[in-house]
């Protein structure tokens, strides 16, 4: 029995037909896996479901009756709910008034009253969430639990998760799995948008693959293989760098001293880190989220002020330096959230010559025409999906990585910092991305490697440190680290200060 | 007690009746994310419209409730500019303000021609209760527009915003409009709810100055007030109750100003001196309060779904 059907929804934004033709169903009880490339159109099918778009054709049923579904609270009303890929929630709100707004009983509203309600559904659904907590001070795995509780507290049969994973460190995976199950159990349908093959041969019952807003065709789990799905998705079994071994340079371009750095609330984030990375190697920063990553990376950007500690660049001493600095030294960063490293109204061309317009600027004014032929010869050579006119806001998460690359490695950087840069992207344009940090190994630029994904951080880095509240627990060289020391080390059960770190 | 202080504090009190009333609306409008710039001109419009209607009917009531929906009106039209339209609202709140103060002027103009002094009415009676106890009687000798804005207007606002889910919605909307729409509030509704109360809140500010405190329209009569309001919603950080200290410090000021001059203080600098008093005082008050101001996050910007 399907619970959803859609048939033949159309969506063109502009020139761009997003969707085209779609037919998709879903089944009763059963978790179904919506797979595709960056810009496929698998945000925009589900918002047209969650009535946040209207489709320009096509028809959707629910429980087999024709429904029109023009808000979301059409949506609501007929028991779908969707937790977006970028959380729609009000921060400064507790738990309890996030939960029940918009679906209130009743005019008066007592706190104590809505947080009991919200702590009774909380528990009958399994969710841990402390209902009078303001959702500002909560992390990406809580909130993510509310925005679930959220949708089911307004009695969801259907359960959109738009890239619910992209944001989890493993062990919040795992926890949202098991909810997953649990719910699935009780007769809870589910869409499941993500990029990971792996996530979807481990919890889907079907898949649908979606390809240019088309639909390549719908398998169930079980009779397919992650190979398969690469195939479906982008017309290639296989993926992968590989990493040549070669000789890494004498030259340290990264030195880090002893640097010692505060979080946003004054406390320790970061505890006397030492690490030099070499010309033409790849240092990967391994950790679970949260230990101290982020300011590390705003501290080796310039956007945060170390307490003390040395940062050099090339032996130029850049401690305290502002983010101009560390650009005008070499640095090229590719920052872990990737909408804050672009002007998401401006456009790919302006995004493209932001950091450097003086070398468009003519006597003051910009030369729109050099600003162009450069923005098109990137294009071309970072393959980015997109006119020098679009709006960067309007491009992919594959194509607004690409940009950012574009941006940062077209200046031959001496050191590349790289936060995340494969996060909530496509196969393909995880490889391109992958590729490209090889790239600049190759020709000899020192790339620190900082991310959450161990295949990643094993893939590409010629040694491996390993991050745990704020201290480097332990550098490895390539050859020797796995996922199951790593794993260890990351836990902060084991602390390895051997071979590779005496020389740090 | 001093007479002096009594006066003052009554007078305090009539002067931040205005203020407040359409500090009020603005807090209301603000919370839903919309900045509204039309306040000037429609404070003045109310008082415009107050002021004809009640000299052609004869009708104070009559003139009040039909300023009141023009603030409403007023209020819808900004709505359609902003909210449906997605026009900049720097852009459509000035242009209102523009607008309607022409449209005052014009229309008075065609009514009351170029007369050298202003046309006066009859204006609404002060409530006296307490009319021959010493202290209390001046204290509490004050319009019945004073006497609502304090006791019900701001305890009802405060609590329609924090206690209901009606102000859920508007605090919702105006924090985050996306969230607010996913949840199923629609974010149109609201913000032309907020606009609508809102604006009638400002025009009845307005109708106070004509129909109560003057008895009369002229050209200077809102000079500013709106502007000073919007201030009062920054240093009240958008709680109507902080709206309301803010609406009373300056009220004070203003008093204190009126009363030094009146003093005729051989003092050797200019009167404007004390008639900007208020003014700096706001400007201060601002600064200081103005830092920790945690603006409703989607201030000035249009919610589209696509
Ligand atoms: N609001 C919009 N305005 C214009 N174009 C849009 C809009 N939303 C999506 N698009 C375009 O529609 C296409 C499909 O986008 P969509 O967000 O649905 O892809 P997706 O499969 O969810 O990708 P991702 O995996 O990166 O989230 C893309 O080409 C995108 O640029
Ligand atoms: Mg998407």
């Amino acid at each position: 029995m399907d619970i959803v059907q859609m048939r033949g929804i159309t969506k063109r934004f502009g020139p761009v037909v997003a969707n085209d033709h779609i037919d998709f169903n879903l089944r009763k009880g059963e978790i179904h896996a919506l797979l595709g490339e960056n810009g496929a159109g698998k945000t925009t099918l589900m918002r047209i479901l969650y009535g946040l778009y209207r489709a320009d054709e096509g028809e959707i049923l629910v429980e087999g009756w024709p429904v029109r579904i023009n808000s979301p609270k059409d949506a609501i009303a007929l028991g779908i709910g969707m937790v977006t890929q970028h959380f729609a929630l009000v921060p400064p709100l507790t738990v309890a008034e996030n939960v029940v707004l918009g679906f209130t009983d009743g005019f008066v509203l007592e706190k104590a009253t809505i947080e009991q309600r919200v702590a009774e559904a909380a528990k009958r659904f399994g969710l841990e969430v402390d209902p009078s907590a303001v959702v500002r001070h909560l992390s990406v795995g809580q909130r993510q639990r509310v925005e679930i509780l959220k949708a089911l507290y307004r009695e969801a049969r259907v359960l959109i998760l738009d890239e619910p994973t992209a944001v989890l460190v493993p062990q919040e995976i795992d926890a949202l799995f098991e909810t997953l199950e649990r719910l699935r159990a009780g007769g809870l349908s589910v869409i499941f948008i993500t990029h990971k093959l792996e996530e979807v041969m481990r919890i889907s019952d079907r898949v649908t693959v979606l390809r240019d807003g088309r639909v390549v065709g719908t398998v169930e789990t079980a009779r397919t293989n992650e190979r398969e799905l690469a195939r479906m998705m982008v017309g290639r079994e296989t993926f992968g760098v590989r990493r040549e071994e070669r000789a890494v340079g004498e030259q340290p371009l990264l030195q880090v001293e002893r640097v010692c750095a505060e979080d946003d609330q004054g406390l320790p984030a970061l505890k006397e880190v030492s690490l030099v990375v070499h010309a033409g190697e790849i240092l990967g920063i391994a950790g679970v989220g949260g230990n101290g990553q982020k300011e590390l990376a705003e501290v080796l950007s310039g956007v945060r002020r170390p307490t003390s500690g040395r940062i050099l660049v090339d032996g130029q001493d850049l401690t305290g330096a502002t983010p101009d600095e560390f650009t005008a030294a070499g640095v090229g960063r590719i920052p872990e959230d990737r909408h804050a490293g672009v002007v998401g109204e401006l456009s790919v061309a302006e995004n493209l010559a932001l950091e450097y317009l003086e070398e468009f600027a003519r006597g003051g004014m910009l030369d729109r025409e050099a600003i162009r032929r450069h923005a098109e010869e990137l294009i071309q050579r970072f393959q980015i999906k997109a006119r020098a006119t679009d709006r960067a806001r309007t491009l992919s998460g594959g194509n607004l990585q690409k940009l950012i690359l574009a941006r940062v490695l077209s200046r031959d950087p001496k050191v590349v910092l790289a936060s995340q840069p494969t996060r909530g992207l496509d196969v393909g344009a995880t490889e391109y991305v992958r590729q490209q940090l090889l790239a600049q190994r190759a020709r000899g630029a020192a790339v620190l490697l900082i991310s959450e994904d161990l295949d990643e951080i094993l893939a590409l880095s010629d040694r491996i440190a390993v991050m745990y509240e704020g201290e480097i627990v332990g550098v490895l060289p390539a050859q020797d680290a796995d996922p199951e020391r790593l794993g260890l080390m990351m836990s902060g059960a084991v602390k390895e200060r051997q071979g590779a770190y005496a020389e740090v | 007690m001093d007479t002096f202080l009594v006066n003052l504090i009554a007078a305090t009190l009539r002067v931040a009746t205005p203020l407040l009333l359409a500090a009020i609306g603005e807090t209301y409008i603000e919370r839903a994310g919309v900045l509204n710039l039309g306040i000037e001109g429609m404070m003045f419009f109310g008082a415009f419209v107050g002021f004809f209607v009640a000299d052609v009917t004869g009708s104070l009531w009559l003139g009040f409730w039909v300023a009141v929906l023009s603030g409403v009106l007023s209020g819808l039209l900004m709505a359609l500019f902003s909210v449906t339209f997605g026009v900049n609202q720097h852009v459509s709140g000035l242009g209102i303000t523009l607008l309607l103060g022409g449209l005052s002027l014009f229309a008075f103009r065609l009514k009351y021609g170029g007369r050298s002094v202003p046309p006066s009415i009859e204006p609404f009676p002060q409530l006296s209760p307490f009319k021959d106890v010493p202290v209390l009687g001046t204290l509490f000798e004050q319009y019945l527009f004073t006497y609502v804005a304090f006791l019900v207007i701001v305890p009802l606002a405060w609590w329609l915003l924090y206690r209901t889910s009606f102000g859920l919605n508007i605090r919702s909307v105006g924090e985050n409009p996306e969230a607010a729409d996913a949840a199923g509030v629609n974010v149109f509704l609201i913000r032309y709810i907020t606009l609508a109360i809102g604006g009638g809140l400002i025009a009845a500010g307005g109708a106070f100055l004509s129909l109560a405190q003057l008895g009369a329209f002229t050209h200077g009569i809102v000079s500013g007030r709106g502007w000073v309001a919007l201030a009062l919603v920054i240093f009240g950080n958008w709680d109507p109750v902080k709206v309301m200290w803010g609406a009373l410090i300056f009220g004070g000021t203003f008093a204190l100003q009126l009363r030094l001059q009146a003093m005729g203080l051989n003092l050797p600098i200019p009167y404007e001196t004390f008639l900007a008093l208020p003014y700096v005082v706001t400007i201060v008050a601002l600064v200081i309060a103005g830092r920790n101001a945690t603006y409703p996050a989607a201030l000035l910007k249009p919610y589209r779904r696509e």
